[in-house]
């Protein structure tokens, strides 16, 4: 009988996930307030979650001319109005402010003869992004009473009374079974890869474009706490160089290439430029026999070829490899596109925790910042730092008022289930299927029924209920799975995950019967999008059975707080 | 995606193994690195930017139009070195200053 060893911590604020909104938030605490502080992160601070490789500009920037209500309109427009207008108002508040605090913890920013940023676009400014996530880190790692656990992977909270106590996690090389204990808890695990058949499913699969390692652990822990969800429905599909999934925004910004398809036409103006609308261009045109699709490089100067494979080497250096392996320059040969598996991330898209402005949640005492919290989207780095931010303050704020005796719990009965549970799988004997065969599995049958690659992203809801049917069978069957060793562990937690947030995505998928953005959520059977539908779907569990909320749009304006 | 280590290259410093994202990489008996999972790596360049012994080589699987080169880099604290090597032995070199914008 394989047991594991217990470690009992205990803090002010437990932040979950040492990525962007997580390290922020630490930082933010450290500069407000006293409050102890635990990062428990499944990897190494120093290049874990979305910043690993580097990333190639600040998205998200209100640059000269422009000011937080445009940038509020603009991700409102690319959204269809499907946004929370406080969220993205307090977010683009913020966004000049942590750019300034980057820049100062050593991020390059490049600038003008006047001192100025320089802008790309309307909302971009241009950086060398290479070491943007160990710049954070290093300021983190230098804190006073900040806690970081590296490779410590927290598996659930625990909740009582609807109010967060803290979390369990395992400790993957210290083997080791981790209760912590905190007075309140950011949630900051990013969004969900790895539900859908991938671009490339064999020995690439996670040549991904979105971490393959964030598997939506902090959607799910939510989702099974009784956690009020919001927009699951608005998948995010990027649009991707091809083979290497990397970024083409530096392709077509940085040196202004169209999209065309394989006759030379930009088919840009036919189906438009929302997010959503350039995959569903590159879809159709593929689909009616024009593609593939292309972003027109060829013609640009040998300068600009030097350029580009510097600034993909600075973030994406698969890319650098794949032009230098052919021979060929991008000058001498357009990059072809594709579109990737659709993700769940409510840092480009509006997926996820339905918070307040403080960016608490529906469990008392959980705050929700970056990727994992819902209704912002367009966030991108600069939004989940302001969010981690805003976050910060508010758990700091919530602990000065919460008085001491609210948090009395069962502890010994909680742990004991809870560390039950995970020896369980330890011990199991003779599965029939492995963790990566359900994986697979989950991965074909959300493809082929829920609007993935195979299906050009289209649905329908016969085949909603057939995916919603077959993962339930996926779900049982991993009930059985056993694991040999702490990173097996992971791996069944991992693909636990996935599966809850899969049944979340096939339920709102269902829900919003209109098809409001081509792509992310294609109905066949509403093809059209509805006046009635402007509102949010959102989803809760509750006695262990998904139920939909229905809510009114809160415009640019206005403003949602938690009542009680 | 993936990576290859050289284990006679490689002194068993564990840079890699504490970095990658997906902690992918373990020390076999003998102390020297490898890459437990191939097929889960990300292809982050994490590891590569950590091994000073220039013992690991980041390269693209077959499946998504990889011809077998390999690349390694080297961080200074004024220079990134990028070393990309062709299998009929072409050697490409960029260097990066660090302190320098993305001019896209
Ligand atoms: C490849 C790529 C390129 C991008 N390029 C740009 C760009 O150029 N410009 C731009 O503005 N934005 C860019 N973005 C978007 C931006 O990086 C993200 O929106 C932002 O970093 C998200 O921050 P986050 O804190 O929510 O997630 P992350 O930074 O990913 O942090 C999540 C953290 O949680 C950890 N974690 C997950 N699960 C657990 C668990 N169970 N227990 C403990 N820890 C856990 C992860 O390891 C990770 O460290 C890019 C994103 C990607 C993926
Ligand atoms: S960083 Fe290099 S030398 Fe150190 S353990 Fe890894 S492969 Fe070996
Ligand atoms: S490239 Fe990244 S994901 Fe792959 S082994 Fe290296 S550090 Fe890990």
């Amino acid at each position: 009988m394989k047991k594991l060893q217990v470690k009992q911590l205990e803090t002010d604020v437990l932040i979950i996930g040492g990525g962007t909104a997580g390290c922020y938030a630490a930082l933010t605490i450290r500069e407000n307030a006293k409050a102890g502080v635990i990062i428990a992160e499944k990897a190494n601070i120093k290049r874990s979650g979305c910043l690993a490789a580097g990333v190639n500009a600040i998205n998200a920037y209100i640059v000269k001319g422009q000011t937080p209500d445009d940038y509020v309109d603009y991700a409102a427009k690319d959204a269809d109005q499907i946004v929370r207008g406080d969220l993205l108002l307090t977010m683009s508040q913020g966004l000049n402010r942590v750019t300034k605090k980057l820049e100062d913890l050593g991020l390059v920013i490049l600038k003008d003869d006047n001192g100025d940023y320089v802008a790309r676009g309307n909302r971009n400014i241009k950086i060398n992004g290479e070491n943007i996530k160990p710049i954070l880190a290093d300021a983190v790692n230098g804190l006073d009473q900040v806690q970081v656990l590296n490779q410590v992977n927290v598996i659930d909270y625990i909740v009582q009374d609807n109010q967060i106590l803290g979390a369990f996690a395992l400790g993957v090389e210290d083997e080791c079974f981790y209760i912590i204990k905190a007075k309140a808890v950011i949630c900051a695990t990013g969004g969900a890869a790895g539900l859908y058949k991938p671009n490339n499913p064999g020995f690439s699969r996670h040549k991904m474009w979105y971490p393959p390692f964030n598997t939506g652990a902090g959607y799910a822990m939510g989702i099974r706490a009784g956690a009020e969800m919001t927009t699951f429905e608005m998948r995010f599909i990027a649009l991707r160089c091809k083979d290497t999934i990397a970024p083409t925004g530096t392709i077509a910004q940085g040196v202004g290439a169209k999209q065309v398809n394989s006759k030379g036409t930009v088919y840009e103006t036919k189906y438009g430029i929302t997010t959503s609308e350039r995959v569903y261009g590159t879809v159709k045109e593929n689909q009616e026999g024009r593609g593939p699709c292309y972003l027109r490089t060829e013609g640009i100067t040998a300068v600009q070829d030097e350029e580009l494979k510097k600034a993909y080497l600075n973030m994406a250096p698969s890319q650098t490899l794949k032009w230098l392996e052919s021979g060929k320059n991008p000058s001498q040969q357009n990059v072809e596109i594709e579109g990737t598996e659709p993700y769940i991330v409510g840092g480009h898209t509006a997926s996820g925790y339905w918070v307040d402005t403080k960016r608490e949640t529906t469990i008392k005492g959980l705050f929700a910042a970056g990727d994992v919290a819902g209704g912002c989207p367009q966030k991108y780095v600069t939004g989940a730092l302001v969010e981690g931010e805003i976050a910060a303050k508010a758990a700091v704020d919530f602990i000065a008022n919460q008085a001491v005796s609210d948090r009395a719990w069962d502890e010994a009965a909680h742990t004991k289930a809870k560390k039950n549970q995970v020896e369980s799988i330890l011990n199991h004997e003779n599965p029939i299927f492995s963790t990566a065969e359900l994986e697979e599995a989950m991965q074909k049958v959300m493809d082929t029924y829920a609007g993935g690659i195979g299906n050009n992203y289209q649905f329908n809801e016969k085949q909603l209920e057939l995916a919603d049917e077959k993962i339930d069978q996926i779900l049982t069957l991993s009930e059985g799975l056993s694991a040999a060793d702490m990173h097996e562990l992971l791996f069944v937690y991992e693909l636990k995950e996935r599966l809850i947030i899969c049944k979340s995505v096939i339920a709102h998928l269902r829900a919003r019967k209109e098809t409001r953005w081509h792509s992310f959520a294609e109905n066949l059977d509403y093809p059209e999008k509805s006046a009635a539908w402007l509102k949010y779907v959102n989803s809760k569990q509750i006695d262990g059975k998904l139920t939909m909320i229905y809510r009114d749009l809160v415009k640019r304006g206005e403003t949602f707080e938690h009542r009680n | 995606m993936s990576i290859a280590i050289n284990q006679k290259t490689c002194v068993g410093c564990k840079k890699c193994l504490s970095v990658c994202p997906g902690t992918l990489i373990k020390l076999n008996q003998e102390g020297k690195a490898f890459i437990k999972y191939p097929k889960d790596c990300w292809g982050c360049s994490s590891c590569i930017k950590e091994c000073q012994a220039k013992a690991i080589d980041f390269y693209l699987g077959a499946d998504i139009g990889g011809r077998g080169s390999r690349m390694q880099v080297e961080m200074k604290a004024d220079q990134v070195i990028w070393k990309i090597t062709e299998t009929d032995g072409t050697i490409h070199v960029i260097e990066i200053n660090p302190k320098a914008s993305n001019q896209y």
